[in-house]
């Protein structure tokens, strides 16, 4: 097989990239915009799936668009294109400058105010040009998966094993004089088995992201756990309904975090669409809990020197002894709460929530008597009043140990009273994504099943 | 030639100078020996959206992509490349890409069949953006927030939404079909939140299909949407704490389909059953239901979100029986997973866009009426759960778990429709619940036009639809027990 893998970006790229976001900005202005901001994405990979030993698929990916913002005083219009031919690039903030004069007025809207842009840009280690060939992923991917295989002959079927390399280059620029390129990178590597006997199928996976390859976790280690994840699941049965104390395991407790996030999000608590509105300054969580902002931790993946609107990050504490300190705003959300942006335009970056010194045994051996959450499925959260019902799917867990599987039950509360409830949380930290954290111990939940 | 096909040509390969002869070199090229079979997927779409909220509309945007992608498929191996751009240079490295899965052989001599005959036409192929004026757009979203305001008084926030979508694709296949397809979608999306006495709570209603906007200005479409979300939010007001456990549950006609599209839908699709990776695998002919549940997936049906003229590979799209009374009868099935299994394409091969690879997915999944009105069936259960509407689902197709969460809700009780009680999750085991079917209602109803599918992280519109129905032992996730 020829080996074709697209690796890196020439200064040339680079340079052409900026150009054509500075191009965007110049044709607003010539088009009576009174501000513009633009960004470009451009990036390109390789991703192989290879299942049963065999190769599955071979992905070349390539991808650009260009996004541009035009301002005429307090109305703004909004327009994109995947090509970024001049022509194209100028006809799509055409497009966006008709749209501004169809859209009413809201004079929250416009760039950042200058004093907050990233002056100093901070090299975070987020880019690793690719060194991997097609024929060393395919042989990564099989390894994965013939660990997996090998490990029990219970393991009967597979979906396969993958390996994913990503590079992309991101400019953004506004017509306050901003105009920076990131480059990133973006490494993924996961496998999913079949487990079976007379019980039935299950099936269950690992993975593993990173912004550096030699980050990834080992092929023996994704095909290992992988492997203890599928078989430990054989045999799940109902429980009955009940009241019970609940531990989420690590990878799927990052998810209760999520929801606090989104609740504090600018443009939910200023369309009223929270359960957290006016809980600035007040306990959401035990007083022993806290949650950092930390947006410069090398080679993470929600790492970044600035924000979506070139706004500087900076390390921030969202919630402190339990109180919420802060929100996350943009600067147009920030407007519409009467406050400052805190860097937040695009979301969060890494979120870190406060651990005990326990690990997930010792959770299990202080909750004694419950259920252990391994995996999650629907969509059950109200984001007004947040109420919460999820599929889950675990463990039944007596005298601090894991007793049976357990599936096709749910589990339901408020968040806001589930907050209160964190019991303990684990030093088991899941660093895979833009939320850290370990598994929680929730006091009481309600289980519903037969 | 046909009037579609030109329109293709014109929009995706004249702007390039790209012709028939270019088109049939590069499929020479890209089925050099050992590959089964190819295609190019040539896309162009523009989308735009209008949001309203505060009782303006302040924000619009637009957006245009325009590729091609090309795959190549050896065996159960595919090669898959795509391009940003229609150019001939970028799609020749496409397609040395794509063929590279396959050792390297001589080009073969594809000629490809321009066809004449006039396809199927399930909906127009005019441009749904320019169906309106933007002023209009504009005054179409203030008017919804009138009506909202105008309906009760506790209307705290309206955010609403339209979008239209225009996409024109052109499908040159290795056996030399030649198939192109001009799709339109609208859809229009209200949500309401109201508050009584420091208590707030939210309701949404919307619709959608294959056509122009002037479809959300007849039939006081837009006052029945304003209406249901507000009636949805006030319901909300009043819900106490859902049961928990396992119970009987009415689902109401329409939407609550997605159980099907969950429960059964995704786990009869053709990738997971040649992978024998369902719980439905290696069962047709089986009884999967209860006698009364006849399920079909139907991709013909004009006008509607999950409809196509021809899918994403150039296969008519058909009416396929799932289930038959009871007995489970086809799986969905794209080109590759048909091939590997010995049968035939149903025409369900669908894609996100020309920068994914196609699969089996659903179109517009629904149960056939049955017979009792549904009155009948509300008044035939003692003690149970009404659900009137669904926000989203999910379901693991291995184990056939699924779920999906209750946007309204009532209890039931003697007969009589009680209490609105809280959104909960019911939860339930793909295999075996269609045979705790009791009783089918004689109200089919397909849904408002608003479902979006996510299966491997692409999403496409489809539809689903059911008549009332009663099934005895779903569990409901509610905190009360």
């Amino acid at each position: 097989m020829k080996t074709l893998v697209k690796s890196g970006f020439t200064r040339d790229r680079i340079d052409a990239t900026s150009a054509l976001v500075q191009l965007a900005l110049d044709k607003a202005k010539a088009s009576g915009a009174s501000a513009a901001e633009a960004s470009a994405l451009v990036a390109h990979g390789l991703s192989v799936t290879v299942r049963q030993g065999e190769i599955e698929t071979v992905e070349h990916n390539e991808d650009n668009s260009i996004s541009v913002t035009v301002y005429y005083g307090d109305t703004l219009g909004s327009a994109s294109t995947t090509d970024l031919e001049q022509a194209a690039v100028i006809k799509a903030v055409e497009a966006a400058c008709a749209i501004a004069q169809h859209t009413a007025e809201d004079s929250c809207f416009g760039l950042a105010d200058t004093g907050l842009l990233a002056s100093e840009i901070p090299d975070l280690d987020l880019y690793e040009p690719n060194s991997i060939t097609i024929e060393q992923a395919i042989d990564s991917a099989k390894a994965c998966e013939q660990i997996a295989l090998d490990s029990d002959s219970r393991i009967t079927n597979s979906e396969g094993a993958s390996l994913s390399m990503q590079e992309g280059l991101d400019v953004y620029g506004n017509t306050n004089g901003f105009l920076h390129g990131l480059l990133r990178s973006r490494y993924s590597k996961s496998c999913s088995v079949i487990a079976q006997d007379a019980s039935g199928m299950q099936r269950d996976y690992w993975y593993d992201t990173r912004r550096h390859f030699s980050d990834l976790e080992s092929d023996a280690s994704i095909g290992q756990k992988t492997a203890h994840r599928t078989l430990r699941r054989l045999g799940a049965t109902k429980l009955s309904t009940r009241q019970a104390p609940v531990i989420f395991e690590a990878p799927v407790a990052s998810s209760l975090v999520s929801h606090f996030l989104s609740a504090i999000s600018g443009g939910n608590l200023y369309r009223q669409s929270s359960f957290l509105l006016d809980h600035l300054g007040k306990a959401v969580f035990p007083e022993y809990l806290s949650i950092e902002e930390l947006p410069h931790i090398p080679r993470a993946l929600a790492s970044s020197p600035y924000d979506n609107e070139g706004v500087v990050t900076n390390e921030r504490t969202l919630v402190q002894a339990g109180v919420l300190q802060g929100y996350l705003l943009s600067s147009y959300t920030a407007r519409k709460l009467g406050m400052q942006t805190t860097g937040n335009a695009g979301g969060p970056h890494n979120v870190i929530m406060s651990h005990g010194e326990s690990d997930l045994a010792g959770l299990l051996r202080s909750m004694d008597t419950g259920l252990l959450v391994t995996e999650l499925i629907g969509y059950g959260i109200n984001s007004v009043t947040g109420d919460y019902s999820r599929g889950a799917a675990g463990f039944w867990v007596e005298r601090g140990e894991i007793q049976y599987p357990v599936d096709e039950i749910t589990i339901a509360g408020n968040l806001r009273t589930i907050y209160q409830d964190i019991v303990s949380v684990g030093n088991d930290i899941d660093t895979r994504g833009t939320i850290r954290c370990g598994s929680v111990l929730i006091g009481n939940m309600t289980i519903a099943g037969n | 030639m046909s009037e579609i096909i030109t329109l293709a040509k014109n929009a995706l390969l004249e702007p390039a100078g790209l012709g028939n002869q270019d088109i049939e070199t590069l499929m020479g090229k890209l089925c050099s020996m050992n590959i089964d079979y190819a295609d190019m997927y040539f896309q162009y779409s523009c989308y735009e959206s209008w949001s309203l909220e505060e009782g303006r509309v302040k924000s619009g945007s637009y957006n245009q992509a325009r590729g091609v992608g090309v795959r190549a498929i050896s065996g159960e191996k595919t090669g898959f490349a795509y391009s940003d751009a229609i150019l001939l240079p970028s799609l020749s490295n496409a397609v040395d890409a794509a063929r590279s899965i396959a050792k390297q052989g001589m080009d073969k001599s594809i000629a490809l069949t321009w066809p004449e005959k006039p396809e199927l036409t399930l909906y127009s192929s005019a441009n749904p953006v320019q169906s309106l004026g933007d002023t209009d757009k504009v005054q179409l979203l203030e008017q919804v927030d009138k009506k909202v305001r105008k309906l009760d008084s506790r209307v705290q926030q309206v955010t609403a939404s339209l979008s239209g979508v225009h996409e024109v694709v052109l499908i040159a296949r290795s056996d030399g079909d030649l198939v192109a397809d001009i799709r339109p979608l609208v859809r229009l999306n209200v949500n309401v939140i109201v508050e009584q006495n420091g208590r707030r709570e939210q309701g949404g209603a919307g619709g959608g299909g294959r056509f122009g906007y002037q479809y959300f200005l007849e039939h006081g479409r837009i006052d029945s949407y304003a209406k249901e979300a507000v009636d949805q939010a006030l319901t909300n007001l009043d819900a106490v704490g859902s049961p928990a456990g396992e119970m009987q549950v009415v689902l109401g006609p329409g939407w609550p389909g997605i159980l099907l599209h969950e429960a059964i839908g995704h786990g009869l699709e053709g990738d997971f059953n040649r992978k024998g990776t369902s719980a439905f695998s290696n069962r047709i002919g089986e009884q999967v239901a209860s006698p009364l549940c006849t399920v079909v997936d139907d991709g013909t049906i004009a006008d509607r979100r999950g409809s196509m003229n021809v899918d994403d590979e150039g296969t008519a799209t058909q009416n396929t029986m799932l289930i038959e009374k009871g007995m489970l009868r086809n799986y969905m099935q794209d080109t590759l997973n048909a091939r590997l299994m010995g049968v035939s394409s149903t025409g369900n091969g669908r894609r996100e866009s020309y920068a994914h690879l196609p699969m089996p997915r659903m179109t517009n999944t629904y149960m056939l009426a049955g017979e009792t009105p549904p009155e009948e069936i509300i008044a035939s259960v003692k003690k149970g759960l009404y659900a009137k509407n669904f926000g989203g689902g999910q379901v693991d197709i291995t184990s056939g778990k699924f779920v999906f969460s209750a946007s309204e809700a009532y209890l039931i009780e003697d007969g009589k429709i009680g209490r609105p009680v809280k959104g909960a999750t019911l939860i339930g085991n793909g295999p075996d619940v269609l045979t705790r079917v009791s009783m089918v209602g004689n109200d089919l109803r397909l849904d408002p036009g608003v479902g979006t599918c996510g299966k491997e992280g692409q999403s496409v519109p489809v539809g689903v639809g059911q008549p009332t129905m009663r099934i005895d032992g779903l569990t409901v996730g509610g905190t009360q027990e």
